[in-house]
């Protein structure tokens, strides 16, 4: 079955066409288009999705050597998003599988990031766990099968990409934070200030607002007058700061391992580009011998490829929806469940 | 301005409380600009808002840069940390969001862009102080 995906809940516009696992094209916004469209970082307009969203789907459709009318389904990002931004991927999507007479399937986006490792040619093993950790979002999620998902945790506060890119700003470094950390990690002492790890009431929640502030106030501390910190300091800094929020995701990432035993583990979103998370998430993962699966780059951003894989996964699952079906920018995932630490 | 108040917290507990107690004065139609620094509490102190209104899930919307909950009533939390012009903010719809008046809006690093702020709000500023808590300065505006 041929798919076309389309992904637009936030700053990437983003268009993929897919022969089941297989991708013939996955068109993004930031990387493919903005020689045409002159900007590399993201734009938050709707209107930036508008001007986009045609070209990305006719380039999408020629890279993949299809025709419109050999897609056998279209699929788009529903939310969670901005309503704004989604409105344009959605609707484009579904005016194109009503004039065309094809399924239509509304996809979850935060869903779609956990099965982005069946994108790879070394897939995930049903059960499986995801740690998905981007921008805006931090999630510990057990995977049963395509339509049944445990939802152990996830951030009450920041989520780890943002607390990259907050501690990025705090330390003085570019955007984007979390490749500059990790580029000025490496010339630093992780053990050199001991940042805190936050435990919480329920065990596989996330909370890095307190390491955040703690980084703040070390500066502080450190810093005197108007002098800029020196080399050495913001490199100790900066590694102390990415073991405290690496350590974090994978203490309960161990934890989890350890209590649901999956056969596969996967590392999911765009802070899994993050080169010592990757590296200890493989080392955890081997040690409770379990198999890690951590998508390519291309896959761990946002992406259309992973919208359009997750609905022709719902497709085949016999998931039919309506082509009244709108946007929705809170929403939440119809097939996960919340995982309860006192089961009573 | 209309009133001023300030309120000294010692702790995280204390800061928790002081938000309780102005959760009960929020109302559908309420507009609350949060301002502090980074780190100052302002997501910690709209989940404590929040959570008294029976909202769960309440997490930092910088990312997303609007984040809906259903408690009581409908509440937006907004972020203008990462947005980099008021043209933005409108190609958004914030003017929507303020408008509704079924919702409380939260916003926080509101005085990036005062030109978007509704007339009729509460400035909630946040400040950490020496003693580990916070000090709270709570401004109407009619």
């Amino acid at each position: 079955m041929i798919a076309l995906g389309f992904e637009s809940s936030c700053d990437e516009t983003s268009v993929a066409v897919l022969e089941d696992d297989r991708t013939l094209a996955n068109l993004v916004s930031s990387q493919d288009f903005h020689k045409k469209y002159g900007g590399v970082v993201p734009e938050l307009s709707s209107r930036a999705h508008l001007a986009r969203v045609a070209p990305l789907t006719r380039d999408a459709l020629v890279q993949a050597g299809v025709e419109l009318a050999d897609v056998d389904l279209i699929a788009a990002t529903a939310g969670p998003g901005l309503i704004g931004a989604l409105l344009v991927g959605f609707t484009f999507a579904k005016g194109l599988a009503v004039a065309e007479r094809k399924p239509f399937v509304p996809v979850n986006h935060v869903e779609a990031h956990f099965f982005s490792g069946f994108l790879m040619d070394e897939k995930p093993e049903y059960p499986f766990l995801a740690l998905a950790v981007s921008g805006g979002h931090t999630m510990l999620v057990l995977v049963e099968d395509e339509l049944t998902l445990t939802r152990l945790g996830g951030t009450v506060d920041d989520a780890a990409g943002e607390a990259f890119d907050k501690g990025a700003k705090t330390l003085g470094l570019p955007y984007p934070g979390g490749p500059n950390i990790q580029k000025t990690a490496e010339r630093g002492d992780p053990e050199r200030y001991p940042f805190p790890i936050a435990e919480l009431k329920s065990k596989y929640d996330f909370s890095f607002s307190g390491v955040k502030t703690a980084l703040l106030r070390q500066v502080q501390i450190l810093r005197t007058g108007n002098d800029p910190l020196a080399e050495e300091t913001v490199a100790d800094l900066a590694a102390s700061y990415q073991r405290s929020i690496v350590e974090a995701l994978i203490r309960k990432t161990d934890a989890a391992i350890a209590e649901f035993a999956p056969k596969s583990v996967s590392l999911v979103g765009g802070v899994a580009a993050n080169k010592p998370l990757r590296e200890a998430f493989t080392r955890t993962t081997a040690a409770r011998g379990a198999k890690a699966v951590v998508p390519s780059i291309q896959y761990c951003g946002d992406n259309a490829a992973m919208i359009a894989w997750r609905g022709l996964a719902l497709h085949r699952a016999g998931e039919r929806f309506s082509n009244e079906y709108r946007p929705f920018p809170s929403f939440q995932s119809r097939y996960a469940r919340d995982y309860s630490d006192n089961p009573r | 301005m209309k009133s001023e108040e300030t309120i000294t917290t010692r702790d995280e507990v204390e800061t928790a409380e002081a938000a309780r107690r102005l959760a009960r004065l929020f109302t559908p139609g309420t507009f609350a600009a949060l301002i502090g620094d980074l780190g100052a509490g302002k997501t910690f102190f709209v989940r404590a808002v929040a959570e008294t209104l029976g909202a769960r899930g309440v997490s930092s919307p910088t990312f997303a840069i609007v984040n809906e909950y259903q408690g009581d009533w409908r509440i937006y939390h907004l972020d203008y940390y990462r947005v980099e012009s008021a043209d933005e903010l409108y190609d958004v719809g914030v003017e929507e969001y303020f408008a509704d008046p079924e919702a409380i809006c939260f916003v926080e690093w509101a005085d990036k862009f005062p030109e978007t702020l509704p007339a009729r709000r509460v400035e909630i500023e946040l400040e950490p102080n020496e003693a580990g808590g916070r000090t709270i300065r709570v401004r109407r505006y009619e």
